[in-house]
């Protein structure tokens, strides 16, 4: 894929419109996961937000598409492959492009090992290095919200290095504590609430990650960069 | 969601809660991008039915009721009514009939029995359960632990706020309505097979030909593993081009089926994760979202393709359907004055699976109460007034 300055909205490169039930309509840029895809898709989503239509219900951000729930009792489904052909069309004349999505950093302190991370020194032997190596390269960078899914608040991060790619648990645990950072194969994420879980968990966060009383209530949001800090205590 | 007027003290307390029941508006809505899922009433059309009945809002909260088997009691006189599942329902043991307003006394007992057909049963109460709201929405989420009382299905010994309607009262003595007849949107509580309108897509191109004509011409039966997340289905398997079945996950909707490795379609619910990394074949049209949530395990799903415009038109049809429900009279009632006032005591008929049944009320200013009436032998008939009327 090009930049998406480069689409017409109907060459090879546009995006796929097709109905999900009669109250959605689903945008899919691609099949894969990338960056460029997922800033396609986070883009075109601020710009359906910015035309603050009555007829969009909701938009729902994932890896390589946008969902966008409407009531057809306000705009039947051609009024809206039209109005959204449009806004795909005008992403060239809008300057929009990745640089333009904002890039909202969280940093969450983490204990890694010990009672918080208790799968620590499986993910290491797994991984034929020392624990504070498979920290040190967990921590090492920052991982990209492709989307939030699965339970409230719960971020799928891409980014995570290869090396210490793990296999989950054989038998998942009945409840992780919130806050659990774990790996699950070639990903990395965290547990914003108390849930069963068959991730390896290898460190926890005691920030507040969900509030159902703050008006935003996900402290990580789709689209954000999350950095996970070691520190040595919760305090 | 709306705020209610609450009234200290004015409660509904639960006796029994049968196998699952919850707190349940139209949905959580608004924060599917965050990972919160919709949840609300598994069968949206009896809920709204039900809240018309009473006049609330159609989006108030109401009790959902899986199967049947509650019992409640009412700490004041309240207006209610109940939609759905037929569960033969009583009133301090007078057998109430669905979607008629009704006025209970403070201290009655409403008790369901267990429906033969059907799944669930709606109870609204005038004035709104006043639960609080979490995210804009009282439905309750068992998974997340979100909405309801703190998150959970409701228990036994557990007393819920009830609001107050001021001024807001339904017209008429009573309303009316088919409950079963109605192909397009009335609430099916048949048990047997269902025909469910799908539109294709978004990855029905994951499938072979063969494997899409499986889907639409075999039939599918819900299986005992399905809940308010979803319903299982049993039948036969839907050959995909790959022989895989997972896709880089994406965002799902109401009705979405989708097919996961064992290739046997599930259909998501109300209590569905809002992301899923199974390809979907079709999404089931909205007005037949209450006929699957009414569903019970055995019963069998017949898919049907129909296009989008036809699918929006019957929405359309739905929404002035329910905004016109209106009062119907006694078929046939006396009138009674008593200590100056006007006691109207009748019947009426309704349709129900088929047969017509008859229903007795009394109504005593405005209200709407259930009533038995004693059948006396002939010789008694002159004391009829004045002894045949139980409230």
């Amino acid at each position: 894929m090009t930049d998406s300055a480069s689409q017409t909205g109907d060459g090879a490169d546009s995006p796929r419109i097709v109905p999900v039930g009669d109250s959605a309509v689903l945008i899919e840029f691609g099949s894969g996961i990338t960056v460029d895809l997922n800033t396609q898709v986070y883009s075109l989503a601020d710009r359906i937000d910015s035309i603050a239509n009555p007829a969009v219900t909701e938009l729902v951000p994932t890896y390589r598409s946008l969902l966008v729930h409407y009531n057809p009792l306000e705009a039947r489904y051609g009024e809206m492959v039209k109005l959204l052909s449009e806004l795909i069309a005008s992403s060239g004349d809008t300057g929009m492009s990745e640089t333009t999505v904002a890039q909202n950093v969280v940093e969450l302190p983490v204990v890694y090992g010990g009672e918080d991370g208790p799968d620590l020194g499986f993910v290491a032997e797994h991984a034929e290095l020392s624990p504070e190596e498979v920290v040190a390269i967990h921590s090492g960078v920052g991982y990209r919200v492709y989307m939030i899914g699965f339970a409230p608040g719960f971020p799928y991060l891409g980014g995570l290095d290869e090396r210490i790619a793990c296999p989950r648990l054989k038998t998942p645990r009945i409840s992780v504590p919130a806050g659990s950072v774990g790996i699950a194969e070639a990903q990395t994420g965290v547990y914003p609430n108390a849930s069963p879980g068959g991730w390896q968990i290898i460190g926890r966060t005691a920030i507040p990650l969900f509030d159902v009383k703050k008006a935003s209530p996900s402290l990580i949001t789709p689209g954000a960069e999350v950095r996970f800090v070691p520190v040595d205590s919760h305090d | 969601m709306t705020d209610l007027m609450p009234e200290p003290g004015r409660q509904i307390r639960v006796v029994t809660p049968g196998l699952l029941c919850t707190v349940q508006d139209r949905g959580r809505t608004g924060f599917q991008s965050l990972g919160v899922s919709v949840s609300g009433a598994a069968d949206i059309d009896s809920l709204e039915i039900a809240n018309r009945l009473v006049g609330n809002e159609p989006d108030e909260a109401g009790l959902e009721i899986t199967l049947g088997g509650a019992e409640m009691e009412f700490s004041h006189t309240t207006e209610f009514a109940v939609a759905g599942a037929e569960t033969g329902a009583t009133l301090d043991g007078v057998p109430l009939a669905r979607n008629i307003r009704y006025m209970a006394h403070a201290g009655a007992h409403l008790i369901f029995g267990l429906a033969p057909t059907g799944l669930r049963v709606y109870l609204a109460i005038a004035g709104g359960v006043d639960t609080p709201g979490v995210l804009g929405s009282r439905s309750t989420h068992v998974a997340s632990g979100l909405g309801g009382l703190d998150g959970k299905a409701l228990s036994a010994g557990d007393s819920i706020n009830i609001g107050v309607l001021f001024g807001i009262h339904a017209e008429g003595p009573f309303h009316e309505i088919r409950d079963t007849d109605d192909p397009d949107g009335g609430p099916l509580v048949d048990h047997g097979d269902i025909e469910i309108r799908v539109i294709m897509g978004p990855q029905e191109a994951e499938f072979t030909s063969a494997g899409l004509q499986t889907f639409l011409h075999t039939g599918y039966v819900v299986s005992d593993q399905s809940n308010r997340q979803g319903l299982r289905l049993d039948g036969e398997t839907i050959e995909s081009k790959s022989g895989r079945y997972d896709i880089v996950s994406d965002a799902v909707a109401a009705g979405s089926i989708q097919v996961p490795g064992d290739g046997k379609p599930i259909v998501l619910l109300a209590d569905r994760q809002t992301t899923g990394g199974y390809a979907k074949i079709a999404a089931v049209v909205s007005v037949d979202l209450p006929k699957l949530g009414q569903a019970r395990p055995g019963t069998t799903l017949r898919f049907s393709v129909v296009s989008i415009e036809e699918a929006q038109e019957l929405l359309a049809e739905r929404a002035d359907r329910m905004s016109a429900i209106r009062p119907r009279s006694l078929v046939d009632k006396i009138v009674l004055r008593v200590d100056g006032n006007e006691v109207s005591v009748g019947v009426t008929e309704r349709d129900g699976n088929g047969s017509s049944q008859t229903v007795k009320i009394a109504e005593i200013d405005g209200a709407t109460y259930p009533i038995t009436v004693q059948e006396l032998p002939p010789l008694s008939r002159p004391a009829l007034l004045e002894s045949a009327v139980v409230f």
